[in-house]
């Protein structure tokens, strides 16, 4: 198993911080993971993106050369990652800012409304963490149970606090996806 | 330690701390300055640690100076450009035989260049760097865990040899985040440091310099160091091979390029499990490991070499193999990082036809 994904979007909405959640939540399963972050002149409200692998065996390259999936959490990511995507490759996108146009004929994609639910839960800035609840249950890579256990590790202790809105987005990702 | 994902900067920050080391100078330059941020924050709470945001590189490699020679275990970092800027103070920590940690992160040059991966600095590394006839050291970490596990190696060699001995890592493996664990120190026996500045009260005076001005002595010391590095050569070279037993092609790569090009060798070998390419890694890039590629030559008349450069290394590799074999090369200079997927068209164009089977 060798899975690699990039998660994309506007340097602000948490794109980084959702990529090293994810790898830290594989690693505490155990599992061989890397995150490469795109590193350039970024600033808030440029584009940002990173690349997480995911794999039971050591991973040679942290660099993607076309990703198994493709997190999109604003309109310009949704044109320009999707072409990186192998055929058959899933692109999840929040489609609460992103309108599907133009889409490749050979992916799945599927959209949820992440900054709405996430208002809905009363804090638009756990958006990330919706889409990556939805994220889990559509890739299958890693446990939501585990990172439920393992959430206050990997928040680190100053961000207890953000705790319960957290696990609150998680599972209103993963269960939007149920319904 | 358990397991943590850590950033490169991080890793090599936590390591230097468990190895002893009490002393960082440098100056501010992307993309490493996770590493002096780091490094501000723990050296806090080391008894006796001490952080100083220079004034400038040439300031900050003279503290390191300062400080070995006071007998601290010390340690500098910066990129590129910054590393020139250093090169005087390098050259003069290998003419007085004082050992210090250098990390060069890597970006696209020349000049101020930009602040991407990159291994422009092959030459500048692992040809001393400075003026004079010296050599450092030079490991090349590929992960997170070796840019741990380097940066104990470093200063341990470091005060062995009494040399300095350099990181050379890249904005890549700088910014990367992977599961590592750093050890507690495991202390070497180490020569005790008989030369160091601690105040001649009890003892005769020491003198530690690198001027020189009989030429007679200073050719005597020219062949100590370089008697030294034979040394260094013999006992510490070090390298990874991969899949080397039956290849028919053998890549050589260091440091991410090395971690593409694997990537690009599984990719080959799931599309044609016959196809047999091997890869050598240098981990010591100063002393080179010549002795098993020209080794290799007997067995595998192709060697392709993958740098992000316009070809560094390559030319070790060539007189590594003194004649022998066919040596390809494919660079990506400038901060480019290729996709493995790349790199694997290059490579499968470069596998020795005849024993192609036919496939792209």
């Amino acid at each position: 198993m060798l899975i690699k994904t990039m998660f994309s979007g506007f340097g602000g909405q948490g794109v980084l911080s959702t990529g090293q959640t994810l790898a830290k939540a594989a690693m505490l399963e155990n599992k061989h993971v890397t995150y490469l972050p795109s590193y350039g002149a970024e600033v808030r409200g440029g584009t940002a993106n990173c690349t997480v692998t995911i794999s039971d065996k050591d991973i040679a390259s942290p660099i993607a050369s076309e990703p198994e999936f493709v997190v999109a959490l604003n309109q310009p990511s949704f044109f320009r990652f999707q072409n990186l995507l192998r055929a058959g490759g899933f692109l999840l996108y929040n489609s609460s800012l992103v309108k599907p146009a133009s889409v490749r004929g050979d992916i799945e994609t599927l959209g949820i409304p992440s900054t709405g639910l996430a208002a809905d839960l009363g804090n638009v800035r756990v958006s990330n963490m919706v889409i990556l609840g939805a994220f889990i249950r559509i890739s299958n890579l890693i446990s939501l149970k585990l990172l439920l256990k393992n959430l206050p590790d990997i928040l680190g202790p100053g961000k207890l606090r953000l705790l319960e809105i957290n696990k609150k987005a998680f599972q209103a990702g993963y269960n939007y996806i149920k319904e | 330690m358990n397991k943590q994902l850590m950033y490169g900067t991080y890793a090599i920050g936590e390591a230097a701390i468990q190895a002893g080391c009490t002393c960082y100078f440098g100056y501010p330059i992307t993309p490493q300055n996770e590493l002096p941020e780091y490094m501000s924050r723990r050296l806090l709470e080391v008894p006796g640690g001490v952080f100083i945001q220079a004034e400038s590189e040439l300031a900050a490699i003279n503290m390191v100076l300062g400080a070995s020679v006071a007998g601290a275990r010390v340690m500098t970092s910066s990129s590129s450009p910054g590393i020139s800027l250093k090169q005087e103070g390098i050259s003069f920590l290998a003419g007085s035989e004082l050992p210090a940690v250098i990390v060069n992160i890597v970006r696209g040059g020349p000049g101020l260049g930009n602040i991407a991966p990159a291994q422009s600095d092959y030459f500048q590394a692992t040809r001393g760097g400075g003026h004079g006839d010296y050599k450092t050291i030079v490991l090349a970490p590929a992960s997170v865990q070796e840019m741990a596990d380097l940066t104990f190696l470093a200063f341990d060699l470091s005060d062995q040899y009494r040399m300095p001995a350099l990181i050379l890592g890249d904005g890549m493996l700088g910014q990367i985040m992977e599961p590592v664990v750093i050890p507690a120190r495991k202390k070497k026996k180490l020569p005790e440091k008989d030369y160091i500045l601690t105040g001649a009260r009890g003892r005769p005076a020491r003198l530690v310099k690198s001027l020189i001005l009989d030429t007679r002595q200073m050719e005597d010391h020219n062949w100590k160091l370089v008697r030294k590095f034979q040394r260094v050569k013999q006992n510490e070279t070090r390298w990874e091979s991969f899949l080397l037993e039956d290849a028919e092609m053998v890549v050589i790569a260091y440091g991410t390029a090395a971690r593409i090009a694997k990537g690009s060798i599984n990719r080959l070998k799931k599309e044609d499990p016959d196809i047999k390419i091997g890869m050598i890694r240098p981990i010591t890039l100063s002393p080179f490991p010549e002795k098993i590629i020209r080794e290799t030559a007997g067995k595998v008349s192709d060697f392709f070499v993958f740098e992000m450069s316009t070809g560094q290394m390559v030319e070790d590799v060539k007189l590594s193999l003194e004649g022998r074999g066919t040596v390809h090369f494919y660079g990506r200079p400038g901060g480019v990082s290729p996709t493995p997927a790349e790199v694997a068209r290059i490579m499968a164009r470069h596998y020795p036809q005849s024993k192609s089977t036919g496939k792209k």
